[in-house]
């Protein structure tokens, strides 16, 4: 519960940033998707459940405020990425800074092509390539460079937990 | 045994979800009442601390621009006190003409212009947290007296529409995100187009203008564009920018071409939004205006220019 509780506290902050402070860091319009990041690295930590709930805060989130009046759209968008990076949970070692990258680069680039595919590609803007270079290469470059900012944080922070809440499991690091 | 049953309670929860999801979505496009609630609580817990972020960001930029270098502080303030001398020469010269403009215009009884509409301040506190789209919110909502298809101002001129309202927040369309579409008028020879966003253009600053009807060929870069009297969402006369570049369309009908926007959407912090809304009775009127002013010769025309406006802003609802 305690777990629940303060995971529900760090997606907001995340959503919290990522609309505000993030904004003033963006370059040439492109922001870093920190929530995507805390979705991945909960799901790789955590597996499939937790990365799931993650996505799931999340989502609901951004469809409230930047939905454009349909809810859902976003949430399905972010459960399916916790529920699909899950699957690395248990097969990988989670303290490796290369693995999340890997996973939030193509994480990252999924949800942009999806987004363009829905919501350009079906309005008849075909120039795929310029939407490319413009906005998903830049943007899913700048969610890799903030993953290896904050990974080892939350990766502290999932330590943490897990010794508080079984003392047990901790007892390889 | 275990690990078989946990990864079968997550397919059942992710089916749940996805269940969830789509009926929210089916929801969501036929009524309101799944996203009132959801609003309501985002509004009393979100969007005050979105509100204090804000502020920190805010203190953030301007600290940075602090402590820029001394020397671009001395040339800078040297270009500014050119700049002031030329803008007030220029100044002197509008207030005159201004006196001429509000004599004419008492004149013409013309003289409902957008300075007399009720204006509301705001605050922007959030922007859209994807890379594709120029969405904001801000800090002011239905309790203010804010309501969807409000008109959003700036100084300069049109900044965007309310698209969606809570207690205490709302969120603005920009004119140059991707899905925007507005009827624009060419001041100087009263010709309509669609001012359409489009996303490979925000790195030029610049808006897509195109079907722009110019038969006889007199619209020419550096031409005002205001927002059209036909559109039945953007109250009229509100200047949106002025043309850069203008050309033939292949089917040698209509005109295409960019205009760049008055406002500055980069550095934009404070936006004005206008508390009137268009009614259809407003647009009414005011085509009838139009119509008295220009004569019987046009109605034709503006007949099918309403057409192609309302055709082009039901894009936006989207």
């Amino acid at each position: 519960m305690k777990r629940r509780i303060v995971m529900f506290v760090l997606v907001l902050a995340a959503f919290l940033l990522q609309s505000t402070l993030l904004q003033t860091i963006s370059l040439a319009s492109v922001t870093p998707n920190l929530m995507l990041v805390f979705t991945v690295s909960f799901a790789l930590m955590r597996g499939k459940r937790e990365g799931m709930f993650v996505g799931f805060l999340s989502g609901i989130l951004t469809d409230v405020f930047f939905g454009g009046g349909i809810l859902g759209v976003y949430t399905l968008l972010y459960t399916y990425t916790g529920y699909i990076n899950g699957f690395s949970f248990r097969i990988f070692y989670d303290d490796d800074i290369k693995m999340p990258i890997i996973l939030v680069c193509a994480s990252d680039l999924a949800f942009h092509i999806l987004e363009y595919v829905f919501r350009f590609l079906l309005r008849g803007r075909t120039d795929f390539f310029f939407y490319l270079g413009r906005v998903i290469i830049p943007g899913v470059i700048y969610t890799a460079i903030l993953t290896m900012l904050c990974y080892r944080l939350l990766l502290a922070l999932n330590r943490k937990l897990e010794k508080a809440e079984q003392r047990s499991v901790d007892s390889l690091v | 045994m275990k690990k078989f049953n946990d990864s079968l309670k997550s397919k059942y929860i992710l089916a749940g979800i996805t269940a969830f999801c789509l009926v929210l979505i089916v929801l969501s496009f036929v009524t309101d009442a799944a996203t009132g609630p959801l609003r309501y609580i985002a509004g009393y817990v979100i969007t005050p601390v979105q509100n204090g972020l804000n502020e920190v960001g805010n203190w953030i930029t301007d600290k940075s621009a602090y402590f820029q270098s001394s020397t671009d502080l001395v040339a800078e303030n040297k270009e500014l006190q050119e700049k002031v001398d030329a803008l007030t020469a220029e100044n002197s010269q509008l207030l005159q003409d201004k006196e001429e403009l509000s004599r004419l215009q008492a004149l013409f009884e013309l003289d409902q212009q957008y300075d007399d509409y009720e204006k509301i301040g705001a605050r922007i506190i959030a922007k859209d947290t994807g890379n594709w789209f120029n969405v904001f919110t801000i800090d002011k909502g239905s309790k203010d007296g804010i309501l969807v298809n409000q008109n959003v101002i700036t100084e300069g001129g049109l900044v965007g529409i309310i698209t969606e309202t809570g207690p205490n927040w709302a969120t603005v369309r920009s004119i140059i995100d991707d899905y925007s579409n507005v009827t624009g008028t060419v001041t100087s020879t009263s010709d309509n187009c669609i001012i359409a966003g489009d996303l490979r253009l925000i790195d030029e600053g610049k808006i897509n203008l195109v079907k722009l009807t110019d038969e006889s060929d007199r619209v020419k870069v550096g031409d005002k564009v205001v927002t059209s009297d036909v559109s039945d969402r953007f109250l009229p006369g509100i200047l949106i920018g002025y043309i850069s570049d203008v050309g033939m369309d292949s089917n040698n009908l209509t005109k295409s071409g960019t205009i760049t926007p008055m406002v500055d959407f980069r550095h934009l912090h404070e936006v004005l939004v206008i508390k009137e809304l268009k009614e259809i009775d407003d647009a009414k009127v005011s085509l009838d205006a139009q119509a008295d002013t220009e004569g019987a010769a046009t109605p034709d025309t503006s007949q099918s220019e309403s057409g192609t406006g309302t055709e082009s802003e039901s894009q936006n609802e989207e």
